[in-house]
């Protein structure tokens, strides 16, 4: 594997007030080594929907972010209850948000799209009663 | 054209302007964060009603340039602090959405 600059941050469950704690971060660190701003919009905004899916649906989980010479890579992981129908989560419109999700002014269904939307690739692994693994990963 | 020079001519309230020098492009309305975070493009001017302290974080990584508030609506105390520490642009028009907008759109 060659060499890479990682960053590891836990996401806690059930905290909207902390929620995008990491991925506010991500984009300091990003910053600090002078990428393009575009490719942190992409990589921050991408880590912000996977934070909040965590939050709201999984009780929290970690975050890890890779940085290569050549790309970024976002790892999510968390033990919630998984995705039962990963092709219907990926359809914009689409949330199993509670009503006090929304009111937060999430819980659009657009979570998973926009993370989609805003990397080269992205794999999600998730088994139900197990957790989730979501990869995600930018191009430089 | 500034935020700070956008903010008079549309006489909007400042709630806190860390970086009222920067350059607006275009505009985007919306209250649902995740329609932002995939619409809005970096330097708008974000018009809301959403006033939490997730439209902080949201207006922090879409790099948007400022937080227009519609319709009168403020900043409690903790958010508009977490704003100014993330150095996002906040105003306040008593304004709806719309107006806002057509008025925007003479400026812009």
């Amino acid at each position: 594997m060659s060499e890479h600059l990682a960053f590891h941050f836990d996401v806690d469950g059930e905290n909207f007030v902390s929620a995008g704690q990491a991925s506010v971060q991500i984009k300091k660190n990003l910053r600090q080594l002078g990428l393009p701003p575009e490719t942190i919009r992409r990589v921050s905004i991408a880590m912000y929907e996977g934070e909040i899916n965590m939050v709201i649906h999984a009780n929290g989980g970690s975050a890890d972010v890779l940085v290569y010479e050549d790309k970024i890579v976002i790892i999510l992981d968390d033990k919630g209850p998984g995705i039962k129908d990963i092709e219907q989560a990926m359809q914009e419109g689409f949330s199993t948000a509670t009503d006090r999700v929304r009111a937060l002014g999430f819980g659009a269904g657009m979570g998973l799209p926009n993370m989609k939307h805003y990397t080269d690739e992205m794999t999600i692994e998730s088994t139900v009663g197990v957790g989730t693994k979501i990869t995600m990963q930018v191009n430089l | 054209m500034k935020v700070s020079e956008l903010i008079c001519k549309i006489d909007a309230t400042e709630i806190t302007l860390p970086e009222g020098d920067r350059e607006i492009s275009g505009c985007y309305i919306g209250d649902l964060l995740s329609w932002v975070m995939g619409r809005a493009e970096a330097d708008n001017v974000w018009i809301t009603i959403m006033s939490n302290i997730n439209t902080v974080a949201v207006a922090s990584l879409s790099d948007v340039s400022l937080v227009l508030l519609a319709e009168g609506v403020t900043l409690d105390g903790d958010v508009k602090a977490a704003a100014e520490a993330k150095g996002i642009n906040v105003a306040s028009c008593s304004l709806p959405a719309y107006e806002i907008a057509v008025k925007l759109s003479q400026l812009l």
